[in-house]
């Protein structure tokens, strides 16, 4: 296998355009001889099921959810990046692609990020043109914020609900086209298996999950938009049906996996109570524009806050990185917070927690309008914490949050599977080794709503089809492959619930291949995930039939293939003998504890081939050239 | 604390349920409402029985999917508060909760308590949009929204689509959730060149669902976890009724104001 990534020649600014030029197009009336395949609708998936079909194309999208408006991309909540330069703060396209490439700890491709912040400009026009509903000003114009990484404010937001504002927008463009009858969607739909024909795919095998029938759908093209996979690490902040499903059925059929290991953990949500617990809520970013972070300076100091001195009090972010200060990127936020716990400076019950403290910018600017501002992510904490924090700081610590790793795609987002395209988080593309707050919603609408639309016609134009019949052996076998995995998930009858098991799984890749990693500690990894994927095929026990709606044997095929990812994230983790961005290798440090890369060894892309079961994958590398931004040690200091 | 639950279970959208009773011991207040299912269900796996359907995905109240009636209130006893953010410290040792789908015609039960609720996506899909095709868009400032539009627009736009106003009305009226998209847009500029046809088509698609009609109970207000305002429903029934004066036919009109 060979990674191409397919980069226009030319200067960096000019190559989109370019590319768009040299694209072969699709006359409009040959359009709807298409049939293209979405899987999943959050902002890339709905974005680009809605601008497809837009463009005359026949689109089939499914999604587990029982409605597309449901997709997780609507619990993002702080805001969305664009460089648009409406506060002339010295904003331009080309910071906001340096930094990306930047907060990525140079591990991104320069072309993609430079295309992402180039287009992103046109993301805000056209969700402002779907209606929604930004925050502005008194005289009627766009308001921004600030995010971490970034000395500018170019944040746009609705309230705390961004990411919800803006899928609804895609959810609105794609029941438009569904109303239409450009669109056939299938909710509560989840695909099982890809189908691939003469070497393209072709196709998703997808369980029903109300009657449980399996079925094969069939197309030119097939477009994953399946989100990440951090729900590997069971506490995550993502919602419970999150999964690698997808991308891991792909994996298996020949696409790449590029940096699995790259997870990133957001710094700033509430800390876990008790063991029963399901899943973990962040507390936006945006936060941190107003809010300290802070710990005692003693150790074990058990006092309530408002009884620490401010003189006993460390602001560790604001000292440590004082041009950034709280609003320093994600890893390094987080990788501060563990720090400062381990040391044993760590507050509230368990000792995993740090102070979120809004006591200052409540005197500067007034209660209300900080509750105008953050007032529906205080009650969040409100709800779930039982305390005030208008007036005790936030307790927050790390959480899994989002993945940079994931199915490897050239710069039309096409995988190693030709006529498989892969758009959002669950492709490996914009962010390198640490995604910038707000730039997750960014890259969902600007793969789908302007990068899709164009290279999926150029493919089309290139290739010749000729219609799958159902009967086909590879459908056969693809539906064959499904149907015999669920029998064999209903047939160990063991004594162990998915839960537990999944639950076992994520404390392994916490401790191991978690917020600081170790060649040791990842071999130990290695070892105990063969066990306990062997311990789930003997003792798992999954109630009821494959033929009704059953949702432990969802969670039961999702924890299946974790127990085979998770693996492939510790490999990688252990192959990348070097610390950047969200890998922090603790062999490799600073004296003063920030990451040290190796860009000699390791200016690169690592995407792993799959070679059958039980047998070591292949590492692949897409060496990363730096013309426009020189490689330079990053500091936030 | 220890509860006791009555449980709705039903098979499927064609069997005939009824309630069964569970007990669910060493409850912990800092567990979520789900997260107490969550550990009765671990328990019933271990039993050999069947575990209790319910539906959910992000645990932070804003996807919308959870939902279920708990003692005769939809999303439980705390005012705008969805079932996942709902937690047991509302409740005490010794409480029995009766735990029930959403009921209404609109919304068949899918199993226990699951329900259908793509009745929401199909008023959508009948107008609740701004046709807006990607790549047609003007600069985003180009436009001023004063503050005040925007805001309301927002409290509109903030509901999440969980049919509690449905669950909670007794008509099983669906005009909160299709008034809060009706008003949304219909409070921007961009939303004005459709807006007469889109009322009518959301509230046509509304009736051919098998929603009932609004009566002023004000019900779906108390229930709704957004905090969604039943003015917005006045501000649906004023644009259906200027709307059917035109009776479809649009003509070109002098203002292009807002709101």
């Amino acid at each position: 296998m060979e990674l191409k990534s397919n980069i226009p020649s030319g200067p960096l600014e000019k190559k989109w355009d370019k590319h768009r030029f040299e694209m072969k197009l699709v006359n409009p009336a040959n359009k709807r001889k298409y049939t293209i395949i979405m899987v999943g609708s959050g902002l890339a998936g709905a974005g680009g099921a809605a601008s497809m079909a837009e463009l005359g194309y026949k689109v089939k999208c499914f999604c587990y959810q029982d409605s597309p408006r449901r997709a997780h991309s609507i619990a993002a909540q702080g805001g969305i990046n664009a460089a648009k330069n409406y506060r002339n703060d010295g904003d331009s396209v080309f910071r906001l692609f340096y930094d990306t490439v930047k907060g990525g700890d140079f591990r991104a491709r320069e072309a993609n990020v430079y295309r992402l912040a180039d287009v992103s400009r046109n993301i805000i026009d056209q969700c402002v043109a779907q209606g929604v509903p930004f925050a502005r000003e008194y005289g009627g114009l766009l308001d921004n914020r600030s995010f971490g990484g970034a000395q500018v404010s170019r944040t746009f937001y609705a309230r705390g609900q961004t990411g919800q504002q803006l899928l609804l927008g895609a959810y609105q463009a794609l029941e438009r086209q569904i109303g239409l009858g450009q669109v056939e969607m299938y909710a509560r739909h989840e695909m099982l298996e890809l189908i691939v024909v003469d070497g393209r795919a072709r196709g998703v095998v997808v369980r029903d999950m109300v009657t449980g029938k399996v079925e094969s759908h069939l197309a030119d093209a097939v477009c994953l938009a399946t989100g990440g996979y951090g729900n590997v690490f069971y506490l995550a902040t993502y919602a419970k049906g999150c999964n690698g499903t997808a991308i891991w059925r792909a994996f298996k059929k020949g696409a790449a996996f590029a940096n699995p290991c790259f997870t990133q953990i957001h710094p700033t949500c509430i800390p876990v109570t008790g063991e029963y617990q399901s899943k973990l809520t962040l507390m936006s970013e945006s936060l941190r524009n107003d809010g300290r972070i802070w710990v005692p300076k003693a150790r074990g100091d058990k006092r309530a806050p408002g009884q620490i001195p401010e003189e006993e009090r460390d602001y560790y972010l604001e000292r440590m990185y004082p041009s950034f200060g709280n609003l320093a990127p994600r890893d390094i936020s987080s990788r501060a917070a563990k720090r400062v716990c381990d040391e044993g400076r760590g507050v509230g019950p368990t000792g995993l927690g740090v102070y979120l403290d809004f006591q200052d910018a409540i005197a500067r600017l007034g209660k209300g309008r900080i509750e105008e501002k953050y007032g529906n992510l205080f009650e969040m904490y409100e709800r779930i914490t039982d305390e005030n924090p208008y007036a005790v700081p936030m307790r927050i610590y790390p959480a899994t949050h989002y993945t940079m790793g994931g199915l490897w795609v050239d710069y039309n987002l096409m995988s190693t599977i030709p006529g498989l395209f892969v758009l959002g988080e669950a492709n490996f593309s914009d962010h390198g080794a640490n995604r910038l707050g707000a730039s997750a919603l960014m890259q969902g609408l600007a793969d789908g709503y302007f990068v899709i639309p164009y290279t999926i016609g150029n493919y089309l134009a290139r290739e010749k089809f000729t219609p799958v019949p159902g009967d086909h052996a590879e459908v056969r076998a693809a539906e064959k492959a499904v149907a015999d995995r669920t029998a064999r998930l209903l047939a160990v009858k063991g004594k162990r619930t998915v839960s537990s098991l999944h639950r076992e799984l994520g404390k392994i890749m916490w401790d191991h291949c978690g917020m600081a990693r170790d060649r040791k500690g990842l071999e130990e990894g290695l070892q105990r995930i063969p066990g306990l994927r062997e311990e789930f095929w003997k003792n798992v026990t999954v109630p009821g039939s494959g033929a009704e709606l059953n949702q432990s044997l969802e969670a039961a095929g999702r924890v299946a293939d974790f127990l085979e990812l998770g693996e492939l994230m510790c490999l990688d983790a252990l192959e990348r003998d070097e610390s950047c961005g969200c890998h922090f290798r603790t062999e490799h440090q600073m004296p003063d504890g920030e990451a040290r890369r190796n860009d000699e060894k390791f200016c690169h892309v690592a995407a792993w081939e799959y070679t059958g079961d039980g047998r070591r994958p292949n590492r692949l590398v897409e060496p990363l050239t730096y013309e426009n931004v020189e490689l330079a040690v990053r500091s936030y200091k | 604390m220890n509860l006791t639950l009555k449980v709705w279970r039903q098979k499927d959208a064609k069997s005939k349920g009824g309630f069964v009773t569970y007990a669910a011991s060493d409850v912990s207040e800092e567990m979520s409402f789900l997260e107490m299912l969550d550990v009765v269900n671990e328990g019933l796996i271990h039993k050999g029985e069947a575990p209790i359907a319910f539906d959910h995905d992000c645990r932070e109240g804003i996807c919308g999917t959870c939902g279920v009636v708990i003692n005769g209130r939809a999303h439980g006893p705390r005012s705008k508060t969805t079932a996942c953010q709902l937690h047991m410290r509302s409740f005490k040792s010794g409480d029995t909760l009766t735990i029930e789908p959403w009921r209404a015609e609109a919304f068949p039960v899918l199993r226990d308590l699951v329900v259908d609720r793509s009745a929401f996506d199909r008023v959508i899909a009948a107008g609740g949009f701004i046709s807006a095709p990607i790549g047609s868009a003007p600069d985003g400032n180009a436009i001023p929204i004063p503050k005040e539009n925007a805001d309301l627009a927002m409290d509109a736009a903030a509901c999440i689509g969980c049919g509690a106003c449905v669950a909670a009305c007794p008509n099983a009226s669906a005009m909160l959730f299709v008034g809060a998209k009706v008003s949304e847009l219909g409070l921007l500029p961009q939303g004005q060149p459709e807006r007469e046809p889109r009322v009518r088509a959301m509230v046509a698609q509304m009736d051919a669902e098998g929603f009932g009609t609004c009566t002023n109970h004000g019900e779906c207000e108390a229930a709704c976890p957004k905090g969604i305002r039943v003015e917005f429903i006045a501000r649906m029934n004023a644009d259906f009724v200027g709307a059917s004066l035109t009776s479809g036919r649009r003509e070109a009109t002098g203002d292009g104001g807002t709101g």
